[in-house]
């Protein structure tokens, strides 16, 4: 369920990316505090233990596909709520860049829905209210079943929220969540179980890795996590305004939402040079200070009498033409250099 | 096997970031910028819009010309990568069947002019994302992200993690090799087997990393790993940037697609 660049407007992605890496920073200052060293090549090798984890699949019981685990709660388990966000954002930045997982605006978001629900809810709200001294291995599974896949479903949430609010998908709020929720219940109940067979299995091997590591030490008292939330949800605010600069040259969801707040009227207007639109834009700046209409149509209302607009299929052929026109120049560009290259090699 | 190949692709991608070409020796911190930057600017457009995307082709294809990147190495990720926005995407020609444009005399739904700038801006962000890595080594981006000011533990573990990625991924890869052979069919691979497999790795894990700790102290570690390669801004990094950047708003504000198409259409008329 990775986010991708193309779901998101930069307004969402840059409040993701702002409560994120707010949140690196703010766990990095934790671990700092009482910092232990030996903490650094272990919470890499877990890190990397992720990665080598998910080389070793499954078969998902009942369906006879094969799956392998995400891996977050676990580090929460292993590692303590700080190091383990820090681990987790850390897998999703080597997923984002080698695999191309999402990409590099959607990490924000990326690290927020896997990253703070195990950490900060799934690990400190459920798993250690649940999980004692000394707790029986039953206790252990049902506290691991119900924290991934509440973890999961906060995590799929988000998906949709982000993608909704980026407006770029024409699914219904109800839809989409009807389509994601229930495969992530599935998702989390098998994440779980694995999850809770391992925490099981290596206290049976290795007692001191589930029992005695920082975690269980330094499980965040309440008072730290709202602050923590606090600073979070101050920093999104901040970056969503400043971000909004980008959003007021082009419209984006979240216009879309404020027209529809406002329920500005649609002007159906052709497509045409740009002096028209800048001069068009313009007048629409005055009216909704920072935030411009449309320039291309009227295209972001879903619902509503508008009128379509009617777009002059000169002007769309001339789009295509157009863009034929420059891929080809830019692919042009590209074996150029590449030619350059070669001939240079050659003397 | 699926995983067996992106291994595999790691450790390639890993190669080609050590190349040593215009684009390699750029800052990283410019690169990282610089293509965070375009792609802020490439989801900025609205989800109607197509042909102004296509300008911003030229990023990619410079940083992969520039950088002598084979084209299929990124090609072939990115079309078999990541089908979430695909996946996501493809209800909008069902859902929007409004009529948006018909060129030469052919309806197209407004769903499928949007699917189509998803997909667009899909390949544009996705392929900056990982020409920027084979651009880049991984110890130069982790340079950057700790001059860039990130907490120094956070970079440090993820060092640590590239590090032994390679390592582990061959542990990882290996016993589930030895399963494979040793299983038949869909047996061996129940979670029983799965759930007992990964915990003796991830109990390796952590005594490798115990290891690797006392070997540290043995060498003098306090915190801190020094890097040999040190990059230093530039006039040619500062070029970069203002080109790429001021290039970028050009072709937001200017509609350089729709221009040549019209006088392109005009001359053959």
């Amino acid at each position: 369920m990775h986010m991708a660049d193309a779901l998101l407007s930069p307004v969402v992605g840059g409040a993701m990316w702002a409560g994120s890496l707010g949140t690196i920073i703010y766990c990095a200052k934790q671990l700092k505090e009482q910092m232990d060293e030996k903490l650094i090549p272990l919470m890499g090798v877990l890190g990397a233990f992720i990665f080598a984890g998910q080389m070793i699949n499954f078969t998902i019981p009942m369906t006879g596909s094969s799956g392998h685990i995400g891996g977050g709660m676990l580090l929460a388990i292993l590692l303590g709520p700080y190091p383990a966000f820090l681990v987790i954002a850390s897998v999703l930045i080597v997923q984002a860049l080698f695999f191309a997982d999402g990409g590099l605006l959607a990490l924000g978001a990326n690290i927020w829905n896997l990253g703070i629900y195990p950490a900060f809810i799934g690990y400190p709200l459920i798993y250690r209210a649940i999980v004692k001294q000394n707790a029986s291995n039953k206790v252990i599974t049902i506290a691991s079943v119900l924290s991934v896949v509440i973890g999961l479903q906060l995590g799929a949430l988000s998906v949709v929220l982000e993608t909704k609010l980026s407006g770029i998908t024409e699914l219904p709020f109800s839809t989409f969540l009807l389509m994601m929720q229930p495969i992530h219940l599935a998702i989390g109940l098998i994440e779980g179980f694995a999850t809770a067979g391992i925490v099981v299995y290596v206290r049976s091997l290795r007692p001191d890795i589930v029992d005695n590591l920082e975690g269980v030490k330094s499980a965040s008292s309440g008072g730290s996590l709202k602050k923590l939330l606090i600073i979070m949800a101050i920093l999104a605010v901040i970056t969503g305004g400043a971000f909004s600069w980008f959003a007021s040259t082009h419209p984006d969801g979240l216009e879309w939402s404020i027209e529809k707040i406002y329920g500005k009227p649609e002007v159906p207007e052709k497509q045409n040079p740009v002096t028209e639109n800048l001069a068009k834009l313009q007048e629409k700046t005055a009216i909704l200070p920072g935030y411009s209409l449309p320039v291309k149509g009227a295209e972001n209302t879903e619902s509503g009498p508008s009128p379509w607009p009617a777009v002059d299929p000169g002007t769309s052929l001339s789009g295509i033409v157009g863009s034929f026109m420059v891929l080809a120049v830019i692919i042009l560009f590209g074996i150029g250099i590449k030619f350059m290259r070669r001939q240079k090699a050659k003397m | 096997m699926k995983f067996e190949t992106e291994f595999f692709n790691i450790g390639y991608l890993d190669t080609l970031s050590y190349k040593d070409t215009f684009v390699h020796r750029l800052d990283p911190r410019i690169k990282i910028t610089v293509s965070f930057i375009f792609i802020l600017f490439v989801v900025s457009f609205p989800k109607y819009e197509l042909s102004a995307l296509i300008p911003f082709f030229l990023y990619p294809v410079f940083l992969l010309a520039a950088g002598n990147i084979p084209f299929r190495a990124i090609f072939k990720k990115v079309l078999f990568v990541s089908p979430f926005a695909v996946f996501i995407g493809i209800f909008n020609p069902l859902l929007d069947t409004r009529v948006l444009l018909t060129p030469f005399g052919i309806p197209v739904s407004g769903g499928w002019v949007s699917f189509l700038s998803i997909l667009v801006k899909f390949v544009l962000t996705v392929s900056t994302a990982l020409l920027l890595i084979a651009v880049t080594s991984f110890p130069g981006i982790c340079e950057a992200l700790e001059r860039m000011k990130l907490p120094k533990v956070f970079v440090l573990q993820l060092l640590f993690l590239y590090r032994y990625l390679f390592v582990l991924l061959d542990v990882g890869l290996r016993m589930s090799r030895a399963r494979d052979a040793r299983s038949f069919g869909k047996k061996g691979k129940e979670i029983k087997t799965f759930i007992k497999l990964i915990s003796v790795l991830l109990v390796r894990s952590v005594e490798r990393a115990e290891r690797i700790y006392q070997a540290m102290l043995s060498r003098g570690f306090r915190g801190e790993i020094r890097v040999l390669k040190h990059h230093t801004l530039g006039l040619f990094d500062i070029l970069f940037a203002v080109t790429a950047v001021a290039f970028f708003f050009l072709i937001k504000k200017v509609h350089i697609v729709n221009f040549v198409g019209e006088t392109v259409s005009r001359y053959i008329r």
